[in-house]
C-alpha cells in the first residue's frame, strides 16, 4: 500500500519507561519528515547540590538521582571518592559492593522485562491486565524482582535509597545466618532464571539488524559491575580517567539532558553492549543456557535487549550464589577513610549502562566539582537514529497504532530512564501528502 | 471521612522526583496484583495506565513543583480527585531538589551545567504540592515505603482517616534496644527530631538518622543543634545535617539556616 495519507497522532504520555518524555514524529509523502526523542523531565541540578557538601554525604545524595538504580550511583560515587583520596577497599568490600550490584541488575531487568517491555510482545496494556491471562509468568518475574530487593536490603536495610553504603566499605556487615538464608533462596530462584532466558527468545522479536558501537567496560576475569576498563567494540580501551579525551556532552534544544557523543557520533551502552562485549566472562551454565535458544551473539538486533536482560539475570543469580557461598563475616565492614584534595573518577555498569561520576574534593573532604553522565544521556542520540533506522524497516505503511507501538518498543529496548538523564514520553505523528 | 463504597479508583501521578516513591507500588510483588483486586488503578504510566484527567477517589501525587505546566497539572489532578494523597519528600516538603531555593540560584546552576540554558524551563524553586492546592493526607519519607502506602490505603478502604505517623525515629530505635549512636559514638544523629516510619534503619546499621523522613512532632531542632555543637560539628556541618532530603520542611529548613548564620558570624540563637 502506498502511503499518501497526512496523519496526526498526539499521545501525551510514553507509558512504561521510567521518567517522563515526548516523541515527536511527521511523515511527508511516505517520508520521515521530523523524529525527535524529548525528554523534559525538569532538570533537578544534581552535581551544583553535591559542590560544597562533605564526601560522607555523597552516597545519600546521589542515590535519589534514581529510584530504580541507586545502587549504580553510591558504588560509582564511592569508587571514585576513594580514588581522589587514595584509598583502597577491603577485598571484603570489594566482593560485597559486587554482591549488592547484583541486587540491583536483578531487580531492575526482572521490573523492566515484566512490568515494562513484556506487555508489548504479549497485547496488553499492563502487567497488571496481562497478569489475568499470564498469572505464572508474571509471578515468576515479580519473585525475582523480589529477590534482587531482598539483596539490596541486606546491605542497604530497604532497596530504594539504601542507607548501608559508605565511602570506606559499608555501615555494617550482614550475619552470617542472613546470608546462608539469601544464598538458599538464590539457589532455589536457578531454574526460574535460566527458563526466563529461553522464554524470553520465543517472544516474537523483530528482525531488524543494524551497526553500532557498542561501549562497556570489559574486566580479565569477571562479568563487569563494578570494575573493568571502558572499551568499545571498535577497538576502544581507556580507564575511566580518559573520558573526556573520548566522549562529549551536547545539549540539544529539544531536551532537559544533556547528550553524549563518543568521537562525534551516537553510540550503545546497557544489557546489549555488555553481553556484546563480554561474552567470554559468561558463566558456563548461563553460555550453555544462551545457546540453546539459538541467538547469535554478539548480536546487531537490539530487540535482543530483551534476552540480554534475562541473561544478565542469570549472571547476576550466579555472582550472587558464588559470593553468598564463601560468604565470611568481616572484621569491620569499612575501613577509615582519611581525605585529601584530589580528583577521582568512577565507571561502573549501571542495569541501564555505563555510569561515570568524576569529583574534585578539598583537603578536608568537601565537594569542589562533580560530573555525572548517566546512561540514558549515552543512549539518547544512539535511539533516535535507531528509530529512524528501524521505522524504515518496519515500513512507514503501516496503521497510526502499530507505528507508535513500534516506536515504543524500540525506546524500550533501551530501557530509558529519564529521571536520570534528568525524565517521558508523548508521540506527536503528523504525516502530509 | 466519608466511606468509599464501590471499588475505588486510584491514580498515581509523577512530577519532579526521581520515580522512588511509585515503587512502593511497583515493589509489593504479588501483593500489587491483590491491591488491583480491591482497588482500580486508572492512571499509573509507569505501570503503562496511562488516563491522567480520569476521576478517581485516591490521587497519589510524587514528585515536587518545579514548572509552569507542573503549576497546571496539580490543579488538575486536584479536580478530578476525592482524596490527593502526597507520596514522598519531594511531594511533601519539596525534596532533595529545594536545596536551590535556599541561595536562589536557580539561574546560575543552570547556566552552569547546560550548554544552552535558554532551552530550559524551569522555575525558580522546587516546591511541595500543598503549596499549590489542598492535600488530604501526607506520607513522608524519602522514599515512602509499601507498608506506608498499604496502611494508608487499607486505612480509606475501611473508611477511617490514616494514621499519621509523626512520631520520633529515636522512640522507634529505643523500642527495638539499639544502642545510640550520638551518646556512645557521638555520631550528628537527627533522631530526636525525624518523623518515624523507616525502622529507625540507619541507627540499626550503626549509623547516624540523616532525616529523610522529615521533621517529627515538636523537634526540639535547637536543643539538638547545641548537642551537635558539643560533640564538635562546626556550624556549617550543622547546618549541612538539616538543609538535605527536606530543606523545605519548616523546622529543619529554620534549624539549618540558624546553624548557617552562626557560621557566617551572625546572630545565633546559642
Amino acid at each position: 500500500m502506498t502511503d499518501s495519507r497526512r496523519i496526526r497522532i498526539d499521545v501525551p504520555a510514553l507509558t512504561r519507561v521510567e521518567g517522563e518524555g515526548s516523541l515527536k514524529l511527521a511523515i511527508d509523502k511516505g517520508r520521515i519528515e521530523q523524529l525527535q526523542l524529548s525528554i523534559f523531565e525538569p532538570p533537578r541540578y544534581f552535581e551544583k547540590f553535591l559542590e560544597g557538601r562533605e564526601y560522607k554525604e555523597v552516597p545519600d545524595i546521589v542515590a535519589r538521582i534514581c529510584g530504580i538504580c541507586p545502587v549504580a550511583y553510591q558504588m560509582t560515587a564511592v569508587q571514585a571518592l576513594e580514588q581522589a583520596f587514595g584509598f583502597t577497599p577491603s577485598p571484603w568490600v570489594e566482593r560485597m559492593r559486587r554482591l549488592f550490584y547484583c541486587g540491583e541488575w536483578l531487580q531492575s531487568h526482572a521490573l523492566h522485562i515484566h512490568l515494562l517491555a513484556l506487555p508489548d510482545y504479549l497485547g496488553f496494556d499492563s502487567a497488571i491486565a496481562m497478569a489475568a491471562k499470564h498469572p505464572e509468568a508474571v509471578q515468576r518475574g515479580l519473585a525475582l524482582q523480589a529477590l534482587g530487593n531482598a539483596i539490596i536490603r541486606l546491605f542497604g536495610g530497604r532497596s530504594v535509597h539504601p542507607v548501608g553504603a559508605c565511602v570506606g566499605g559499608f555501615h555494617h556487615a550482614p550475619t552470617p545466618a542472613d546470608v546462608a538464608d539469601l544464598h538458599q533462596r538464590l539457589l532455589n530462584a536457578l531454574e526460574d532464571a535460566r527458563a526466563l532466558t529461553r522464554w524470553c527468545a520465543l517472544l516474537p522479536l523483530p528482525e531488524d539488524d543494524d551497526d553500532f558501537v557498542c561501549v562497556a567496560l570489559t574486566h580479565d576475569t569477571e562479568y563487569p559491575f563494578y570494575a573493568g576498563r571502558l572499551t568499545g567494540s571498535d577497538g576502544l580501551s581507556i580507564d575511566a580517567a580518559q573520558w573526556d579525551n573520548h566522549f562529549r556532552e551536547d545539549h540539544a534544544p529539544h531536551s532537559t539532558a544533556l547528550w553524549s557523543l563518543y568521537q562525534g557520533k551516537p553510540y550503545l551502552v546497557g544489557p546489549l553492549a555488555r553481553l556484546n562485549l563480554n561474552l567470554d566472562r559468561l558463566p558456563d551454565a548461563v553460555r550453555d543456557n544462551l545457546e540453546q535458544t539459538g541467538i547469535d551473539l554478539p548480536s546487531r538486533n537490539m530487540f535482543h535487549s530483551m534476552v540480554a536482560r534475562a541473561v544478565e539475570i542469570e549472571v547476576a543469580l550466579h555472582e550472587a550464589i558464588a559470593l553468598t557461598a564463601t560468604y565470611e563475616y568481616p572484621e569491620r565492614p569499612n575501613d577509615p577513610v582519611t581525605p585529601r584534595a584530589g580528583v577521582g573518577f568512577g565507571a561502573t555498569e549501571a542495569p541501564r549502562g555505563l555510569l561515570w561520576h568524576r569529583y574534585e574534593t578539598d583537603a578536608e573532604g568537601l565537594i569542589k566539582s562533580a560530573r555525572i553522565v548517566p546512561p540514558t544521556s549515552q543512549n539518547q542520540a544512539r535511539i533516535e537514529q535507531d528509530l529512524h533506522r528501524s521505522l524504515q524497516n518496519f515500513g512507514l505503511a503501516h496503521s497510526d497504532d502499530e507505528l507508535r507501538l513500534h516506536c515504543e518498543k524500540v525506546i524500550r529496548n533501551y530501557d530509558p530512564c529519564i529521571s536520570c538523564s534528568t525524565h517521558f514520553l508523548t508521540l506527536d505523528l503528523e504525516r502530509r501528502d | 471521612m466519608i466511606k468509599i463504597d464501590t471499588k475505588p479508583r486510584i491514580a498515581v501521578h509523577k512530577f519532579s522526583s526521581c520515580d522512588g516513591c511509585q515503587l512502593a507500588f511497583l515493589n509489593l510483588g504479588g501483593e500489587l496484583l491483590e491491591l488491583t483486586r480491591r482497588v482500580e488503578i486508572r492512571h499509573f504510566l509507569e505501570a503503562g495506565l496511562d488516563d491522567p484527567d480520569a476521576e478517581v477517589d485516591i490521587a497519589f501525587v510524587e514528585g515536587s513543583l518545579s514548572t509552569q505546566d507542573e503549576i497546571e497539572r496539580i490543579h488538575r489532578v486536584r479536580d478530578a480527585s476525592r482524596y490527593l494523597i502526597t507520596i514522598g519528600a519531594c511531594a511533601t516538603a519539596g525534596g532533595l531538589q529545594a536545596l536551590r531555593n535556599l541561595d536562589n540560584q536557580h539561574d546560575q546552576w543552570r547556566d552552569a551545567i547546560y550548554a544552552k540554558p535558554e532551552f530550559i524551563k524551569t522555575l525558580n524553586h522546587a516546591r511541595p504540592i500543598a503549596n499549590e492546592v489542598r492535600v488530604d493526607f501526607e506520607l513522608w519519607g524519602c522514599p515512602i515505603n509499601s507498608r506506608q502506602l498499604l496502611a494508608a490505603v487499607n486505612a480509606l478502604l475501611f473508611g477511617v482517616p490514616p494514621i499519621d505517623e509523626r512520631d520520633k525515629v529515636c522512640l522507634e530505635c529505643k523500642r527495638q534496644q539499639r544502642v545510640c549512636v550520638m551518646i556512645t559514638e557521638d555520631k550528628p544523629c537527627l533522631g530526636p527530631v525525624t518523623r518515624t516510619g523507616c525502622g529507625a534503619l540507619c541507627p540499626g546499621f550503626g549509623r547516624d538518622c540523616y532525616g529523610c523522613y522529615g521533621p517529627s512532632d515538636n523537634p526540639n531542632t535547637a536543643s539538638l543543634s547545641r548537642r551537635f555543637a558539643g560533640i564538635g560539628l562546626l556550624p556549617e556541618a550543622i547546618a549541612r545535617r538539616f538543609l538535605m532530603i527536606n530543606s523545605g520542611a519548616p523546622a529543619f529548613h529554620d534549624a539549618g539556616l540558624i546553624a548557617r548564620s552562626g557560621a557566617h558570624g551572625g546572630d545565633s540563637d546559642d
